[in-house]
């Protein structure tokens, strides 16, 4: 049973999902691919809330924009330091 | 490996997996179609039976509780698990590491933001079960707000609000709590974790039962699990800065 169809700004926002992650993987400085990542990150959040699914918004907002850049970026710290 | 080598291996493979995506591609159901009866039956019954509003939560803590009960747990031992291999005993403390933030603007505006982050992520925990949320959402955002402490003021001034002496503790009492009202239905007669307390008013703080309980429980736990989290990577982070 079909409940729902892709409506524009679904499409807008998968297409937008499909630059920022193709633009993910082209960035080659790690540090700025966090700052690209995270923007990606939030992008999926808009995902979620136009695919009406808010709870899954919700937590996707913080991992991806404060703990997932805060763990990698303490990484890289780490590994250069030594 | 030579630059050829690479591509000798690269095209066949890009090939195979580019053919399986297609073909996977071309058997997913079309967009909207549901095929499973539980998301009807539960939108259906939810509500009425358990007075929660947010059938998500709903689902998540009282129809599943068992298998968030797990999922808790995975995140307790992998955090766990990051302890046992940064926490060092007796380490050298960065005590005397002067970070504190210079600029007054973003010290007072960053606390004051502090506050209103932290608000949001209560609210977010209590009405888990009326509006979109639950302690799983709350419980990251509690965490992520007490970092903004030592983002816009100082190591000392985090230290002081997620020290792992008071952390640890409530990171047990969370994941325990779980357990403990699961408990408490088996002693009531009922099977483990079912709801009890009766399911109160739909859409005011008092509905949804002991769900509501395990609510904060895991509220709680999902917080300091990551305050823990946050805590070992940033001294990670500091203990090589306060040495130089």
């Amino acid at each position: 049973m079909i409940i729902a169809t892709l409506v524009p700004l679904q499409v807008v926002t998968l297409t937008l999902v499909a630059v920022a992650a193709t633009a993910v993987v082209l960035t080659r400085d790690v540090q700025r691919q966090i700052l690209v990542n995270g923007f990606y990150g939030f992008l999926l959040v808009v995902l979620c809330v136009v695919l009406a699914a808010p709870d899954v918004a919700l937590s996707m907002l913080v991992v991806s924009s404060v703990g997932y850049p805060l763990v990698v970026l303490i990484a890289i710290a780490r590994s250069r330091s030594k | 490996m030579s630059r050829r080598v690479r591509i000798a291996v690269f095209l066949p493979a890009l090939a195979v997996f580019a053919a399986l995506l297609a073909w996977s591609l071309l058997a997913i159901p079309r967009f909207g179609d549901y095929r499973g009866p539980y998301g009807y039956v539960l939108n259906r019954v939810a509500t009425p039976e358990r007075h929660m509003t947010n059938v998500v939560t709903a689902v998540v803590f009282d129809y599943r509780g068992f298998d968030t009960m797990g999922e808790e747990f995975i995140l307790f031992i992998a955090v766990m698990g990051v302890v046992l291999l940064l926490r060092e005993k007796g380490r050298e403390r960065p005590g005397d590491l002067t970070d504190a933030i210079g600029s007054d603007a973003v010290r007072i505006g960053g606390s004051l933001a502090v506050g209103v982050a932290v608000l949001i992520s209560l609210w977010l925990i209590a009405f888990g079960f009326i509006t979109p949320g639950g302690g799983f959402q709350g419980g990251v955002a509690l965490a992520s707000s007490v970092v903004l402490v030592f983002l816009v003021a100082s190591w000392r001034a985090w230290k002081g609000v997620a020290n792992e002496a008071y952390v640890d503790p409530f990171e047990g009492l969370g994941a325990g709590g779980y357990v403990v009202i699961g408990l408490a239905a088996l002693i009531g007669g009922l099977p483990f974790l079912t709801n009890f307390f009766g399911p109160g008013v739909a859409g005011t703080l008092s509905s949804g039962g002991s769900a509501v309980f395990v609510n904060w429980a895991v509220g709680m736990e999902v917080a300091a699990a990551n305050l823990v989290l946050f805590g070992e990577f940033l001294e990670e982070y500091v203990v090589p800065l306060a040495r130089s």
